[in-house]
């Protein structure tokens, strides 16, 4: 089986212009979105209480929001997690309860009318934790784009090397506006799926780019745009195919691997999207707008010595 | 010609040297062998253990077995870790809660103090001739487990202030011996002291006088303040380094006692960052009882020893009255019960050698207030013998189905030295002992310190996972990995055919091989790296695309079928190269920036790169090579 039987032959650039506003809209979409709506940050960047218990029979949401209101609990979140049987509650920092115990004190509620309660799952994230995290994530997010710059102008180009980041920025903008828009809690492991976003977009790109390199160096006739193009269609089944096999498994893992990695594979399965369709487009069309041409990929040339008496 | 150059054997293509095939096979077969362990699981067993110094011997040991044996719970096995601890595994999990009981009933008869801890533990019941060889399964992380994770903080600001403390008497004794003396105002300011004189030359001899003290530890400078000339002594990186390790490290050592007591069998006590402390409780469900447990205190405090009583006749039960009998290194003391000097005026301990004799020593420091009680004690008592005393609240468990519930917080006090007062002592002293040696004098100065709570700790990040959760994250976990490898495996078998099932066993390698290498590491599985390994299953398949995407494409262009299977791996291989490199980047600066489970991810992500480097292009190759070497190929099953 093939997804194309001979090369394809698709005429990427043209839709270039369209590819622009696209990746515009994306953009300032997630970025007015991320500055309005902000994240829905969980615990870990929050800080706070989290409890998760699970009853007998269906819990009553209502009934445990009053148990909570009679210990004074200030702003809990009460909602079912994964089954009408399994509730989380989630609880800023408490001012009047030692912070330490508020689990403690929530579950003797929960318990006090005789209710049958287990608990599954329960945190507590104090306050300086949280904003270290968000500065470290922000940290780790900048020092990763930097030395992928580093090492792919090292390899490459400079074009290329801005290029790149350029589709990884794209890529990691559009994901996390996508969290603001639809409100999936943003905790540590969308963070860590971020991350992994960069690896795998950038994986794509390395491969375009790396096929538009040797095009450069071996395609006699043809200007910058056509070699591109061509790239771009010779690495299309395997940008598919890899993109197909990344996706089974995410979803494997979106639909059986239970609600803590729920929303790990929902950023992946988004970035994979995103970053599939920014190694076709936003690499390369940057890179092409910094005028990358042939001879930036020309090996240096080296005079070698003795030449003139080669063989005719 | 004679000596005619002999022609380099060229291999025909698309095979193998020998010595390649050797070492796939040799690699594969050490990764089969430590994946191995794996596969066998874990046996229930209960862990036996001695607290603080106490050994298990082999008549408790019998005795133990002997009480199992008449309840009908035979162990398979029962060894001997180290001198303190044992371990014993039982066929099913209603043994093990049985067999804890009825061991902990032996071993901790009385009600008031606990000698030893029984614990429920999991053992790996790998066989022995793949222990010897040093294999071992991976560990579970907590998430898959069960237990609780505390993030512990150690307040800083309290260790400094007890320094700057120490620091301020150390100026004003200096500067009082100076001659004639000089006279100065001490104020604590951040991380250090301002010390405002009079006048300039009083300033300006101080500074020299401090100078040749203190310039190891405090960064010295002569300033001027609305005329009034003043030196700034602030600590120097070193100096504040050396006091936030000392209170990590001594924390770190009063918490591992504290679980130790708490009778969890692998318990992590580990150092995280510049000021906190990573505490994990496999196994322990009860959140709140840990949280007594870890935040308990132990104290210090010089007491002097009752030389009128007699030790033994207090064994008996006579004790006089406002004194207690003891245990102490050099047998049974009896120690009067009034606190001559209590914990909190310590400001530091260390070990070090006698000036003059050379013999190992631990130095002592205290407070302004507390030198002052000490000149007291020292000068009514001198001769006589002064007992220092290490005071922890222990908790006391009984053990029912399993279940641990505390009874009581009993106190422990245990004569960590007694020593004889032989001269006039305030505030810097030392302690001398005839069995002292450069190991325990430092084990001693860790324990005065302890006792001392240079800086208190608290909790700032909680997390405990339920039993049922992590079962329930285990089982989901290997299942989304059965069903994401089966879909992988099937689609690259329509869509490539046979070189598909080549890419297919490829995968399969490289999953034994993730899991032998984690074995090994002793890293630990946590849910986010399963996450992790089927991330790097879905992204292995990448670099086998890449080889047949490229060969289909040589093939397009006309190439002859043996010639595109060595130019598509040939071409290829740059490309993976540099995509996996860039990878690993992002998974390396992933695991030095991360905590807890953004670390387990990166390390599966890490090690899958690099197996499936391996499997991808050198095993492929290598079965490619297999079927299609050597022969004339007319068409490729891709």
């Amino acid at each position: 089986m093939q997804i194309f039987n001979k090369e394809p032959n698709f005429d990427f650039l043209k839709l270039r212009k369209f590819a622009i506003v696209l990746s515009s809209l994306l953009i300032i979409a997630s970025i007015t979105a991320f500055f309005t709506k902000g994240l829905n940050y969980g615990l870990d960047f929050t800080g706070g209480t989290m409890v998760e218990v699970g009853y007998e029979q269906d819990a009553d949401l209502s009934k445990i929001r009053q148990q909570l209101a009679d210990i004074e609990i200030n702003g809990a979140v009460v909602q079912n997690f994964g089954s009408s049987k399994v509730v989380q509650i989630r609880m800023p920092q408490q001012d009047h309860i030692e912070n330490v115990n508020v689990s403690d004190e929530v579950l003797k509620a929960l318990r006090s009318d005789g209710s049958e309660v287990v608990k599954r799952d329960q945190s507590y994230v104090g306050p300086v934790i949280g904003e270290e995290l968000k500065e470290q994530g922000g940290l780790a997010m900048l020092v990763a784009l930097i030395c992928i710059m580093i090492y792919v102008a090292l390899r490459f180009e400079w074009k290329f090397s801005i290029g790149s980041v350029a589709a990884l920025a794209h890529d990691v903008i559009i994901v996390i506006g996508f969290f603001s828009i639809t409100e999936v809690e943003f905790d540590l492991t969308v963070l860590a799926a971020l991350l992994a976003v960069i690896g795998y977009s950038l994986n794509d790109t390395i491969v375009v780019y790396d096929r538009i390199r040797e095009n450069f160096l071996k395609m006699r006739k043809g200007n910058s745009e056509e070699v591109v193009n061509t790239s771009l269609n010779q690495t299309l089944a395997r940008t598919l195919m890899t993109s197909i096999t990344t996706l089974l498994v995410l979803l494997a893992l979106f639909f059986f691997g239970g609600q803590t990695i729920h929303s790990f594979a929902e950023a992946l399965i988004v970035g994979v999207l995103i970053g599939t369709y920014s190694s076709v487009y936003v690499a390369s069309t940057v890179a092409l707008a910094l005028g990358v041409k042939k001879e930036d990929l020309m090996p240096p040339e080296v005079k070698k010595e003795g030449e003139e008496f080669d063989m005719p | 010609m004679i000596f005619d150059q002999q022609p380099q054997r060229q291999l025909p293509l698309n095979t193998y040297p020998k010595w390649k095939y050797v070492m796939i096979v040799l690699v594969l077969a050490i990764a089969f062998l430590y994946a191995a362990p794996n596969l066998f699981g874990e046996d229930p067993a209960v862990q036996l253990s001695g607290l603080r110094d106490t050994k298990i011997s082999e008549q408790q040991v019998a005795e133990i077995e002997a009480a199992w044996q008449a309840k009908g719970l035979t162990p398979i096995a029962v060894e001997a870790q180290t001198e303190q601890k044992v371990v014993a595994r039982f066929a099913k999990n209603e043994q093990q809660l049985q067999a804890q009981e009825i061991a902990n009933k032996i071993l901790n008869p009385s009600q008031d103090a606990q000698d030893y801890v029984v614990a429920l533990n999991l053992a790996p019941a790998t066989p022995d001739w793949l222990a010897d060889l040093g294999g071992k399964p991976m560990k579970l992380g907590l998430d898959l487990r069960g237990g609780i994770h505390f993030l512990m903080q150690v307040d800083m600001e309290q260790a400094v202030k007890k320094q700057q403390e120490q620091l301020r008497r150390d100026f004003i004794d200096t500067l009082t011996s100076e001659k004639p003396s000089i006279r100065g105002r001490v104020e604590s300011v951040e991380n250090g002291l301002h010390v405002t004189f009079r006048s300039q030359e009083d300033a300006e001899r101080a500074y020299t006088a401090l100078f040749q003290r203190y310039s190891d530890r405090v960064q010295l400078e002569l300033k001027e303040t609305n005329n009034r000339p003043y030196v700034a002594a602030i600590f120097n990186q070193t100096k504040l380094q050396e006091i936030r390790d000392n209170a990590v490290s001594q924390n770190r050592l009063i918490l591992s006692n504290r679980v130790n007591s708490l009778g969890v069998a692998e318990p992590l006590i580990q150092r995280h960052g510049a000021d906190r402390i990573v505490v994990q409780l496999p196994g322990v469900q009860d959140s709140a009882l840990a949280k007594r447990v870890l935040g308990a205190t132990a104290t210090l405090e010089f007491r002097m020893v009752n030389v009128e009583a007699d030790p033994v006749a207090a064994q008996n039960g006579r004790v006089p009255p406002g004194s207690k009998l003891l245990d102490s290194d050099r047998g049974p003391l009896v120690v009067f019960d009034k606190v001559e000097v209590s914990g909190e005026h310590l400001t530091d301990a260390f070990p070090g050698f006698h000036p003059q004799t050379n013999s190992p020593i631990v130095s002592v420091r205290l407070d302004g207030e507390g030198g002052a009680r000490m000149l007291e004690t020292t000068t009514k008592n001198r001769g006589k013998p002064m007992a220092m005393i290490l005071k922890e609240s222990v908790p006391v468990f009984e053990i029912k189905d399993g279940k641990r519930t505390l009874v009581k917080s009993s106190i422990v006090e245990t004569v960590i030295s007694s020593p004889n007062i032989n001269g006039q002592f305030s505030t810097d002293f030392f302690i001398e002992g005839p069995d002292f040696t450069p190991a325990n004098t430092k084990d001693l100065a860790t324990q005065l310190r302890s006792g001392a709570l240079i800086a208190p700790t608290f909790i700032v990040e909680e997390r405990t996972i339920g039993a049922t959760l992590g079962a329930e994250n285990i089982e989901k976990g290997i299942k989304s990995v059965i069903i994401g490898f089966s879909l992988v495996l099937i689609f690259m078998l329509v869509y490539y055919k046979l070189f598909g099932l080549v890419a297919n066993v490829a995968l399969t390698l490289n999953l034994v091989l993730i899991i032998a290498v984690m074995s090994l590491m002793g890293a630990t599985l946590t849910l986010p790296g399963i996450a992790g390994i089927v991330l790097t299953v879905g992204m292995a398949v990448d670099a086998n695309v890449l080889i047949f995407e490229r060969i289909r494409e040589e093939l397009r262009d006309g190439t002859k079928p043996a010639q595109a299977i060595d130019k598509g791996y040939g071409q290829a291989l740059s490309t993976i190269a540099d995509a996996n490199i860039t990878t690993m980047i992002a998974a390396i600066i992933l695991f030095a920036i991360g905590t807890g489970p953004v670390k387990g991810f990166a390390i599966t992500l890490f090690i899958g790169i690099l197996t499936s480097m391996f499997t991808a292009i050198v095993v492929s190759r290598g079965i490619i090579n297999l079927m299609y070497g050597g022969k004339s190929v007319e068409k490729l099953s891709i």
